[in-house]
């Protein structure tokens, strides 16, 4: 059986991860954001899930899983919280523009 | 060599949508496309003998996490792609010039590995029994800790959405 290399998944999880953080820079919209940064967070997953599959060691190899589940929950909190300070965002301005929030600005 | 075209196919359709979703003006058919993103993805980490996380993707990322964004869009009246003019042109070149920077780095830095060429795994790795056995005996704490992390974001972000009261 002729199997998938490595680097093909590395070179996949690379090329995703850079179109999140290229759409992170370049959209304006928070949501948009939010799901290139989805896009940053399921390529690292990928390439867990494909380092995992190509350990020698069944620890090794069961730690990659976990390591995705424990992603996954922190994906789940992150975007519980990021889309309430969107909303309170539009609710305390009418638009939700990351350019024109500066609030925070000292 | 099936295996290899089906990856292929699978590769091609997630940059695709993923370059969808970061080009497209509209924030429901990025949506949608994140959608398709995450299925290609699922079926990439069957593939992978990862079954159980790939039946956690469709359930978690493309059921609710995704039902949460278009939620948050409709909420928000986010659909029409007028409502968010085009994006500023000052950003966009350096925005491109570093992606393409990440983009060398990973490639390089990935080829220099040195790992066997041949998959190690065994498909019973990825089932929900060894995972599961995995994360209630030696990943204990770290599961607990995930279980209060969720716990304070759920609060906080109820805190953040309730009205106050004046």
């Amino acid at each position: 059986m002729d199997a998938v290399p490595l680097n093909a998944y590395l070179i996949l999880s690379a090329f995703l991860f850079t179109m999140g953080a290229v759409g992170v820079v370049v959209k304006r919209n928070p949501i948009v954001m939010f799901m290139c940064i989805e896009l940053m967070l399921n390529a690292v997953n990928l390439s867990f899930l494909s380092f995992a599959r190509y350990q020698t060691d069944l620890l090794a190899q069961v730690s990659g899983h976990v390591f995705v589940l424990f992603v996954f929950g922190v994906a789940a909190a992150e975007v519980a919280v990021g889309l309430g300070i969107i909303t309170v965002m539009f609710r305390l301005r009418e638009s939700i523009d990351v350019d024109e929030v500066t609030l925070l600005r000292g | 060599m099936g295996e290899r075209i089906l990856f292929f196919i699978l590769a091609i359709v997630a940059i695709l949508s993923a370059g969808g979703v970061v080009f497209s003006r509209n924030p429901v058919r990025s949506a949608l496309l994140l959608v398709l993103n995450f299925f290609t993805l699922a079926l990439i980490y069957f593939t992978l003998s990862a079954q159980f996380i790939g039946a956690l993707q469709v359930i978690v990322y493309a059921g609710a996490i995704m039902v949460l964004f278009l939620f948050v869009i409709m909420l928000l009246n986010l659909g029409s792609p007028d409502a968010m003019p085009s994006e500023r042109d000052l950003k966009r070149p350096l925005a491109y010039l570093i992606g393409f920077g990440i983009l060398v780095t990973l490639v390089v830095q990935s080829q220099a590995l040195l790992y066997p060429g041949a998959p190690q795994a065994s498909p019973e790795v990825g089932t929900a029994r060894v995972i599961g056995l995995a994360l209630f005996t030696q990943w204990a704490y770290p599961l607990l800790l995930m279980g209060v992390l969720l716990t304070v974001g759920v609060i906080g972000s109820i805190l953040l959405a309730r009205r106050r009261a004046s």
